[in-house]
């Protein structure tokens, strides 16, 4: 018991002070991508033409990214000969609209707050039922790593919870295979409205690397009508926890 | 057909020309492939491809070529078999039960019938990749569901089913469990899968392209570092490219941390299954800071980015190394006082121990491999039975338990945060000098064969990838070690209490989405 008391001094306070002051975060983090349009060299679809998930739209010469299909993976950033895409240390990525995602240099609409009638019902919990649905467990282990003591998810009031009965809304991660189609329907329709669905994840948003594959459904909102998109591949904790407490209205 | 009835033998992430590979009929290829297992081989892979082999290989639409990758981690060696077959064959997992669930998927991939097999049944659920057959005759036109087959079912007064699953009540991936239960008692354990079925070996299928690796990055999230490893290996080797030592070095200690972050991760977990607080709140925390020592070196706390064919995309410049260093010491402390009490405290020990228990024998037999097969002693490992990269200079020693139980899985994984804690430091210290990256061209041989295995955290990961005339993948086959290992947990779980399963499970924490590809 003494020895289980000192343990715990030991190992010290850890979590965050998270939202209130400025996160450290690895210096070599990819975060919003920076555009330059100015770089982009006239006739050059290089980035197009590497992108793994076709994240990279090029209309005349103007350069959007799509961070709901993009996997902050640097490919288009090797190929660029001019220098015009780049990757900032911005983890605010999340967005209520899809379009919102296509980006293009500036600034970035980050997620707002659910309509005020909605809020009221949920009070000050938010109380959400994960689904993996062909998730490659990267995304679930960051949702998962909220609940550590790092980030001490409880203190907002939102908790994951077992059952969906008990849920305010379903957290999606994976690309929803076919074979998830039906639980993942299931497990909505369980939970009492209004639902909330948030996708967390390159591939909850648009399906991925795995885009177009016939075993998957390009994401969650070509099944259910999403709240809040939250990319990454896999968003980093922060970028996660910053979207839900948006969706709150809390930042 | 070739008279020469001796497999073909190769080292790791060594490339075989196909007219090398020996082509044998069935009879001869079952004899192969028992008499290799029953010397101490183990099942690497087994599995279809719809071409025919010879001097440069040819598509097929009846015959599917059979192809056996078989390691021997004494000599170091992988020998490789291959053999033709039609509708049906005798299946090898009759006399082989390491051979189960490899057949099944050759059965579902392409339709061919191992005649005779034990235990038939879909893996995965989803339609035949030659149009127009079905293993198991379901109907052409129908929708294939999730986990619709037979289930092992028991008899008898006061026998019941327990069915959990696909959606848990934790942020898991999904899975269905059939439980046969007489009280709190556990007859049998049968596990269904294929709900995170995404298609990779479909899909990777004429590649390499721009996708590939970043399947590979996602075949299993927490894997991120090995699958890479393991992919660039074949591509490097198809390729021949030399890979700088500073690279080897770089990937060896993202391997590491994968591990570390993975093992301590599970110490917490298996804590908290038993409802001791401390050690699961501390290994939480800690555990993150392993993948942010992983983000330190690229940015992605998986991983993500790093490994790239011809060496890895960010170097460890400036005091990198030595703000890593400073880290893992300082959550090593952590680790080691956190794990220490698991050890001290009766109540976890008496949960941990007799619980789940596999023998040494059962994970020959089923070819369990990695953590989970070293915790019931069988002394096996990627890292010093067929080094690459890396661990060809150094590697972290062998820790293997006696008890195959929950607490033999936990020590086995403290031990090796420990033996990989000492490997970074040493290769860190003694980093390479160089450059991280080769600019030789990547250009895949064609008519060309490569096994490529490297030591996840779960364990051996196999990657076999088969060239046509273009260099491009024929066949790409992907064994993660959950594949191997998920028959081992349901074979832990025989005679153990219901509410035993939670820990027995975390106590293996296999891959979903590796297993369903």
């Amino acid at each position: 018991m003494i020895r289980a008391i000192a343990e715990r001094v030991r190992q010290g306070k850890r979590t965050i002070s998270f939202p209130k002051g400025t996160p450290v975060v690895p210096d070599r983090l990819r975060g919003l991508p920076v555009i330059d349009q100015a770089r982009c060299t006239p006739g050059c679809s290089r980035c197009v033409d590497v992108c793994p998930t076709g994240a990279i739209g090029l209309v005349g010469q103007k350069v959007s990214v799509d961070i709901g299909k993009c996997l902050f993976c640097l490919d288009c950033v090797a190929a660029c000969p001019g220098g015009a895409i780049g990757f900032s240390q911005d983890f605010r990525l999340a967005s209520g609209s899809r379009e919102a995602l296509v980006y293009s240099g500036g600034e970035f609409r980050p997620a707002c707050a659910l309509e005020e009638r909605t809020r009221r019902i949920l009070g000050r919990s938010l109380k959400l039922r994960e689904i993996s649905a062909g998730g490659c467990n990267a995304c679930e282990a960051d949702v998962n790593v909220l609940g550590t003591t790092v980030f001490d998810l409880g203190r907002f009031g939102i908790q994951f919870v077992a059952s969906p009965r008990h849920a305010d809304g379903i957290l999606v991660t994976g690309p929803v295979t076919a074979n998830m189609r039906f639980a993942v329907m299931d497990t909505y329709h369980a939970a009492p409205p209004p639902r909330i669905v948030i996708a967390v994840g390159a591939c909850a948003i648009s399906g991925g690397p795995y885009i177009d594959h016939k075993e998957v459904s390009n994401g969650v909102d070509a099944l259910l009508p999403v709240d809040l998109y939250i990319p990454g591949c896999p968003p980093h904790p922060l970028t996660i926890l910053d979207g839900l407490l948006r969706l709150l209205g809390r930042l | 057909m070739m008279s020469d009835t001796k497999p073909a033998r190769m080292k790791n992430a060594g490339v075989l020309a196909l007219k090398d590979l020996t082509l044998l009929n069935i009879r001869e290829f079952e004899d192969s492939v028992t008499g290799s297992l029953s010397a101490g081989g183990r099942l690497c892979a087994l599995f279809g491809m719809p071409y025919r082999l010879g001097n440069s290989i040819m598509p097929s639409a009846d015959v599917i070529t059979l192809v056996a990758a078989i390691g021997h981690g004494r000599e170091g060696v992988i020998e490789v078999a291959a053999t033709e077959v039609k509708d049906s064959y005798p299946a090898l997992t009759r006399h082989l039960p390491q051979a189960n669930c490899f057949e099944r998927e050759i059965a579902e991939q392409w339709g061919v019938r191992p005649a005779g097999h034990p235990w038939f049944k879909p893996l995965r659920f989803h339609r035949c990749y030659r149009p127009g057959r079905d293993a198991w005759t379901r109907p052409l036109d129908g929708e294939i569901l999730p986990c619709v087959t037979d289930f092992f079912r028991v008899e008898g007064d006061e026998i019941h089913e327990v069915a959990v699953g696909p959606v848990h009540a934790g942020i898991i991936e999904p899975g269905h469990f059939r439980f046969q239960c007489h009280g709190e008692r556990v007859f049998h354990l049968e596990i269904a899968l294929g709900y995170q079925h995404r298609g990779v070996e479909r899909a990777v299928t004429k590649g390499p392209d721009k996708r590939t690796l970043h399947y590979m990055e996602t075949l299993a999230g927490d894997t991120t570092v090995g699958h890479a490893t393991a992919y660039c290996q074949v591509i490097e080797a198809l390729s021949g490219m030399d890979v700088p030592a500073r690279a080897e070095d770089i990937r060896a200690v993202a391997l590491e941390l994968e591990r570390c972050a993975n093992h301590t991760g599970d110490l917490g977990a298996l804590a908290a299954d038993v409802g001791f607080l401390p050690t699961s709140s501390y290994c939480g925390a800690l555990r993150g800071d392993f993948l942010n020592m992983t983000a330190l070196i690229c940015g992605n706390r998986f991983g993500r980015g790093l490994a790239r064919p011809g060496g890895v995309s960010f170097d460890m410049d400036g005091s990198r190394g030595d703000d890593l260093v400073e880290r893992l010491e300082r959550t090593f402390r952590g680790v080691k006082g956190a794990a220490e009490l698991l050890w001290e405290t009766p109540s976890v020990m008496a949960r941990f121990e007799d619980t789940g228990r596999l023998s040494k024998r059962m994970c020959r037999e089923l070819g369990v491999v990695g953590m989970a097969a070293r915790a019931s002693g069988v002394e096996m490992d990627v890292r010093s039975e067929f080094p690459f990269g890396a661990y060809r200079i150094s590697r972290p020693p062998v820790r293997t338990w006696f008890s195959g139980d929950v607490y033999a899985r936990a020590r086995v994984r403290w031990m090796e945060i420990e033996a990989s804690y000492e490997f970074i430091r040493q290769r860190i210290r003694g980093l390479s000098k160089g450059p991280v990256m080769t600019d030789a061209p990547l250009e895949p041989s064609p008519d060309s064969m490569v096994v490529s295995l490297v030591e996840g955290w779960r364990g051996e990961i196999c990657h076999v990838a088969i060239t046509d005339q273009d260099g491009r993948f024929a066949r790409y086959k992907v064994v993660d070690p959950s594949f191997h290992n998920w028959m081992g947990l349901q074979m832990a779980l025989r005679d153990q209490q219901i509410s035993d399963f939670p820990l027995c499970n975390k106590s293996f924490n296999l891959s979903y989405c590796g297993h369903d590809l």
